[in-house]
C-alpha cells in the first residue's frame, strides 16, 4: 500500500515539477523573443520544417476526417431528413474541434518529437554546453525560433486541415451521397460563423505553443545518452498530446459560451 | 588568472569537488590529472561557469563568476575558448558555419571576412578544403581539430581542454598535443587540460595538478611531480593497479 501511495506521490511531484520546468523555459524564452539578435533566418527554417514539411500529414488528415464525418453524420440524420444539415455540421466540428486538435496533434507526432531529440541529441553531446561556453544562449538560439514558428504555422496548418476537411465532406457528402450541393453549402454560410473559424485559430496558436515548449523541455533536459533521447521523445509526445487535450477542454469552456 | 577558492560541489549529496583550491597560471599550459569520473571535467566546467559551485569562489582575472547573472557572465565567456571531449560541434552545421559561429554570433565582420578568417583557423589546425563537410563525415581527430578551431577562432585568452586525446589513437594523439603547444606558444594564452593520458601530459605541461577525493592533492612542474613521493600520485603515474587508488 504504501509502495502504491509512494509511486502516485512520486508520478505527482514528477508531474509538477515538469509543468513548473516548462513554465520557467517559457517565461525564459518570452524574455529572449524581445532581446536582440532576433534570428528571423532560424525561425524561417523551423517554419519549413514545422509547416512546410507537415503539409502532407494534415491534408491526409483533414480529408479523411471531413469524409469519415459526413458518412457517419449522413447516415444519423438521414433518420430525421436532415441530411441538408451534414455539411453544416461536420464544418461546425472541423473548425470548432477537429481541425485545430487534430492538426496540433499531428504536428506533435511529426515536429513536437523531432524537436525533443534535436535538442536532447545536442544536450547528450554536449552542444548545448559548447553553446553556453560560447556565449550563446539555448533559449534565445534553439528554443525561441521554434517557440515562435510553431505559434504562427499551426493556424495556418489548422486552416488547410479545414479547408481538406470540408471539401473531403463535400466529395462524400455531394458526389458520393447525392446531397443537394447548393444545400450543403448554404446551410455551412448560414451556421458557421468567422468566430468559429478565428476562434480554432486561437487555439491551433496555443496548440502550437504547447508542442513546441513541452517539445523543447524534452530535449533540453535530457540525460543519459541514448536511451534517454528515446525516453525524451516518447515523453515529449505524450506530455505535449494530454495538454493540448486538457488546454482544449479549457479553451472551449472560455472561447464558446 | 583563474583561482578556483574553496570550491564545493555535491551531486545527489555525492561530494565531487571537496574545499578544493588550485590557482591556473597565466601564459602557462596546467593540467589536470586523476582518474576517470573524480570530477575534472566538472571542475574544469566551474571555470568557464558551465557548472555553478554549492560554496566557494571561480575567480577569472580577479572577478568571480560564479553568482554572476547569465548577462554578465557571457561576457567573461567571450574571454574563453573550450575543445569539449567529443568536440561538441553543431552537427546541423558545415565545419565552416561550426568555426564562423562565434564570429557570426559576437562580431560584425562581414561575410567574406569571416571566411578568411575561418580558413585561416583551419590552415593553422592543419585542415583544408573540409569547409563545406558535415562533422558526421570527419574522423574523431578531424573533429577535434575543428572543434580546436571553433574554440581559437575569437583568439581567446584562456583555451579549455575536455580531455584532448581521449579516444584517438596515438599518432594523431601526438598531432593534438603538438596542436595543442603549438597553439599556446603562438598565442600565449592560458591552456587548462583535463587528461589522464600521462604521456601527453609531461609533454605538454607547464604544471601538472592531481585531483583526487575532490581535492588537488599534489601540484608543480612535471618534473617536480615525477619526484613527489605522494603515494596516491605515484600509483597514478606508475600506471599501477594496486595501491590507494584502489577499485576500477
Amino acid at each position: 500500500m504504501i509502495r502504491v501511495l509512494e509511486h502516485i506521490g512520486g508520478w505527482f511531484t514528477g508531474t509538477l515539477a515538469g509543468f513548473g520546468g516548462v513554465l520557467l523555459l517559457l517565461v525564459s524564452a518570452l524574455g529572449w523573443m524581445v532581446r536582440p539578435p532576433f534570428r528571423f533566418r532560424s525561425v524561417l527554417k523551423q517554419m519549413e520544417f514545422v509547416g512546410v514539411q507537415s503539409l502532407n500529414v494534415v491534408v491526409v488528415t483533414g480529408a479523411s476526417t471531413g469524409m469519415v464525418l459526413a458518412l457517419q453524420t449522413y447516415y444519423g440524420f438521414r433518420m430525421f431528413s436532415a441530411e441538408s444539415l451534414v455539411g453544416a455540421t461536420l464544418a461546425l466540428a472541423i473548425t470548432r474541434e477537429l481541425g485545430p486538435v487534430l492538426t496540433a496533434l499531428m504536428v506533435t507526432g511529426r515536429a513536437g518529437s523531432a524537436m525533443a531529440a534535436e535538442l536532447g541529441t545536442m544536450r547528450v553531446g554536449e552542444q548545448i554546453d559548447a553553446l553556453y561556453a560560447m556565449a550563446v544562449n539555448p533559449v534565445g538560439y534553439l528554443v525561441v525560433p521554434r517557440i515562435v514558428a510553431a505559434v504562427l504555422v499551426l493556424p495556418v496548418l489548422t486552416v488547410i486541415c479545414d479547408f481538406t476537411g470540408i471539401v473531403g465532406g463535400y466529395l462524400v457528402g455531394v458526389k458520393m451521397l447525392n446531397i443537394n450541393s447548393g444545400l450543403f453549402v448554404a446551410r455551412i454560410v448560414d451556421i458557421v460563423e468567422l468566430s468559429d473559424i478565428f476562434n480554432g485559430l486561437v487555439k491551433a496558436a496555443c496548440f502550437g505553443l504547447i508542442l513546441s515548449l513541452v517539445g523543447c523541455y524534452m530535449g533540453l533536459y535530457t540525460t543519459g545518452g541514448a536511451k534517454g533521447v528515446g525516453l525524451s521523445t516518447t515523453r515529449a509526445v505524450v506530455a505535449a498530446s494530454l495538454a493540448i487535450l486538457v488546454s482544449d477542454y479549457l479553451l472551449t469552456a472560455a472561447m464558446f459560451r | 588568472m583563474i583561482q578556483l577558492v574553496d570550491l564545493c560541489k555535491s551531486f545527489r549529496g555525492q561530494p565531487v569537488l571537496d574545499h578544493l583550491h588550485l590557482e591556473i597560471e597565466t601564459g602557462r599550459i596546467t593540467v589536470i590529472i586523476g582518474r576517470s569520473g573524480g570530477g575534472k571535467s566538472v571542475l574544469l566546467k566551474h571555470m568557464i561557469g558551465l557548472v555553478r559551485p554549492d560554496a566557494g569562489q571561480v575567480l577569472v582575472d580577479g572577478l568571480d563568476i560564479a553568482h554572476l547573472s547569465e548577462r554578465r557572465l557571457n561576457e567573461v565567456r567571450k574571454k574563453f575558448g573550450m575543445l569539449f571531449q567529443e568536440a561538441a560541434l553543431l552537427d546541423s552545421m558545415t565545419v565552416g558555419e561550426n568555426v564562423a559561429f562565434p564570429l557570426r554570433e559576437h562580431t560584425r565582420l562581414s561575410g567574406k571576412e569571416i571566411r578568411d578568417r575561418v580558413e585561416q583557423k583551419l590552415a593553422e589546425v592543419e585542415l583544408e578544403n573540409v569547409s563545406t563537410k558535415m562533422p558526421s563525415e570527419l574522423s574523431g581527430g578531424m573533429r577535434k581539430r575543428v572543434g580546436l578551431a571553433r574554440a581559437l577562432i575569437l583568439e581567446p585568452d584562456i583555451i579549455l581542454f575536455d580531455e584532448p586525446t581521449t579516444g584517438l589513437d596515438p599518432i594523431t594523439s601526438d598531432a593534438i598535443d603538438n596542436l595543442i603547444i603549438e597553439t599556446q606558444r603562438r598565442t600565449g594564452a592560458t591552456c587548462v587540460v583535463i587528461s589522464h593520458d600521462l604521456a601527453a601530459t609531461f609533454k605538454i605541461a607547464h604544471k601538472i595538478a592531481m585531483l583526487y577525493q575532490g581535492k588537488i592533492i599534489e601540484e608543480g612542474s612535471a618534473e617536480a611531480v615525477r619526484a613527489s613521493e605522494n603515494p596516491v600520485l605515484r600509483q597514478f603515474i606508475e600506471r599501477r593497479a594496486e595501491g590507494p587508488l584502489s577499485g576500477v
